[in-house]
């Protein structure tokens, strides 16, 4: 499936848009501003912005840490999230929550992020089964990491989803990593989508650092799920490239593998690629850099001006009232 | 020797793995990076990868394994990285592990400790206080250090103990506290309340990090000419009934005081205790000073509005006091 070329510059503008949110957070966290703890999507733009993009308007996602690029592609700003970073009244968490978790939008389709991993999982099952009761032809999309592939909730998820056939589709991004926990302590095989033959679904493995190549097999993924012929577990392969958090300096990461990963941006090979094909002009790009840049200090200016809460709002919505 | 609670937890593990050899340890990140607070640091180096196992992602299995290794004759100490990722093992230690012994005499000697409490900016999934999940769980000790002494003394009661034991490290004193420590072998037993100030105005119950608030609130009251008494509880479950009795027989009026939400909290408990058994003693009604019933939000003004202090119990003191 070959993509306009309107979409191509679209995708390539929404990865610089990540990575430059993503730096700027970086930033605000070493200023002081960023309080507790703050996560990072470097390295993961590719996988993040190319499942979103293969999302049709009124299928729904469930982004974890590493998937700011899929919040952004389904149309939470940069200002709402780096309000959220910072606490603010105008976050879509109110304060209440802090980082990417529990930035969630149902009027995006996208559901916010429970720390338990992978909680995500179940939720996102549960919502292509209120498609699959209606049999709407829609489709939910949800991301877990090779960490949390090894909690009880991704099995139970995953042979639910088979059983039912149900609409869903699950991305296991694994970026070699949980915390310090590199895969090879994770689990004992090669490819995490091998399970899915353990399921009686379709597993496959991509480069998650290949836009293109994750929107391909998420498309076909989201299309097979939508013509009712149930779940695939893809396995987009990348890597973790700060730390776990911002805390951590991840000194047991070695050195080269991460020299090794540099080389396989997937930012700037997709830039190669478009630049290769005529697409991009060192004009546009630029164009598409200040854009970016003026949307990055904006959201900054915007957050840092918004409220803090009040106090006594603590107490407000534990229940629904509305 | 003066060290820092989380160094304090830290020597009791290493101590009582060199005192017996069937204490192991297991949990999320524990060995080579030392567990999210560092307080397995170097363990893996001094024990080894069979005495020091880093787990997959896995609460389940982490705390369902660790109560069959104990019925094999092991003490594993089984470290959950955040107690508010005890939710996902509840059925191992609320259903195995709570009501083997009573079932069928299988003992279950383990240890979950789990760094709880907020303060430290962290939100709704990793502040929380599940103290009153497990307490209301029979079967299963439920332990609550406040000090450096406690934390070292207590945990070396834990990994003694036959029982399954739920030690909540609070997460805010980790590296806020230090004090002098003696170097050699002791244990706090568990069932013993600690006066940690004495007082005959008005009694102020806490646990965890909330002892240090309340005993700065005792001090800011007694500039007021309010002379409170402040108790550490130290352990829940066992309750040392006793000396909440008879510090509440003797001032007439007390101020409970937790870190996790009101309803159904550890407060309850106590506030029933006192009504059942000192009710003819009271001159006052007992006052609860809690976190309100909401998640722990992560914005700074919720969470101090949230979070219980040295302020509020003064201020519900004062009120207490001029009954
Ligand atoms: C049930 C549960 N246990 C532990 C944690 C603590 N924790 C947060 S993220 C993380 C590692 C996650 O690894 P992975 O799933 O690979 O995602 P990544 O961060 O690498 O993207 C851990 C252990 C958690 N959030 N939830
Ligand atoms: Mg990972």
């Amino acid at each position: 499936m070959t993509l306009p070329n309107e979409d191509l510059l679209q995708i390539y503008e929404y990865m610089l848009l990540t990575r430059a949110v993503d730096d700027r957070i970086d930033l605000l966290f070493k200023q002081g501003k960023i309080e507790g703890v703050s996560f990072s999507s470097l390295g993961h733009e590719a996988i993040a912005v190319g499942a979103a993009w293969a999302l049709g308007p009124d299928d729904v996602v469930a982004p974890l840490h590493r998937d700011l690029g899929a919040y952004l592609v389904r149309g939470i700003t940069p200002r709402q999230v780096l309000a959220q970073f910072l606490g603010r009244r105008t976050a879509l968490s109110r304060g209440r929550d802090g980082n990417t978790h529990g930035m969630g939008d149902l009027n995006l389709g996208i559901l916010g992020y429970v720390s338990p991993l992978p909680d995500q999982l179940p939720l996102t099952l549960g919502a292509a089964m209120a498609f699959w009761v209606r049999q709407e032809p829609r489709v939910a999309l949800a991301f877990f990491g090779d960490g949390s592939s090894s909690e009880g909730a991704a099995h139970e998820t995953l042979n639910l989803a088979s059983v039912l056939k149900a609409p869903a589709v699950f991305i296991c991004e694994n970026n070699q990593f949980a915390y310090s926990t590199p895969t090879k302590k994770q689990f004992a095989i090669e490819n995490l989508a091998d399970r899915a033959a353990g399921y009686g679904i379709p597993g496959v493995v991509v480069d998650g650092n290949d836009v293109l190549a994750v929107y391909d097999v998420v498309h076909k993924a989201v299309e097979r799920a939508r013509r009712g012929e149930g779940p695939t577990l893809i396995e987009a392969k990348t890597m973790r490239m700060r730390g776990h958090a911002a805390h951590d300096d991840a000194f047991y990461v070695p050195q080269e593998l991460l020299a090794a990963w540099r080389e396989k941006d997937p930012i700037r090979r997709f830039e190669a690629a478009l630049r290769q094909q005529g697409l991009l002009s060192d004009e546009l790009a630029e164009e598409i850099a200040s854009r970016v840049a003026a949307a990055v200090d904006d959201a900054t200016t915007f957050a840092e001006k918004s409220p803090f809460p009040e106090g006594r709002e603590a107490l407000e919505g534990v229940f629904c009232d509305v | 020797m003066e060290v820092t609670y989380l160094e304090a937890i830290h020597q009791a593990l290493e101590e009582e793995m060199h005192r017996d050899e069937r204490v192991f340890l297991l949990g999320e990140d524990i060995g080579v990076y030392g567990g999210a607070f560092k307080v397995t640091q170097g363990l893996l180096e001094t024990f080894g990868p069979r005495r020091v196992i880093d787990t997959p992602m896995c609460e389940i299995a982490i705390v369902g394994s660790a109560i069959g290794s104990a019925m094999m004759g092991m003490r594993p100490v089984a470290e959950i990285q955040f107690a508010d990722f005890m939710a996902c093992a509840f059925d191992q230690i609320v259903n195995v592990a709570g009501t083997s012994f009573y079932r069928w005499r299988a003992a279950v000697p383990i240890v979950i400790r789990a760094p709880s409490g907020g303060g430290v900016r962290a939100g709704p999934f990793h502040s929380q206080n599940p103290e009153a999940w497990f307490c209301h769980a029979p079967g299963l000790r439920v332990v609550v250090p406040a000090t450096a002494y406690d934390a070292k003394g207590l945990l070396k009661s834990a990994i003694r103990d036959p029982n399954p034991v739920i030690f909540l490290e609070n997460k805010y004193l980790y590296r806020r506290i230090k004090e002098d420590i003696p170097t050699d072998d002791y244990v706090v037993p568990f069932g013993q309340a600690a006066v940690r100030r004495k007082g005959s105005d008005l009694s102020l119950l806490a646990y965890g990090a909330m002892v240090h608030e309340a005993l700065a609130a005792a001090e800011v009251l007694e500039q007021e000419g309010i002379d409170a008494e402040v108790l550490d509880l130290r352990t829940l479950v066992p309750l040392d009934e006793e000396t909440v009795l008879a510090s509440a027989r003797k001032t007439g009026k007390v101020v409970i005081t937790h870190e996790a939400s009101r309803t159904a909290g550890f407060g309850a408990e106590l506030a029933a205790l006192i009504a059942e058994r000192a009710f003819d003693y009271l001159d006052g009604p007992v006052l609860r000073v809690t976190a309100p019933d909401t998640p722990v939000p992560y914005s700074p003004p919720l969470e101090d509005f949230f979070r219980p202090d040295a302020a509020k119990i003064a201020e519900a003191a004062r009120r207490l006091a001029a009954y």
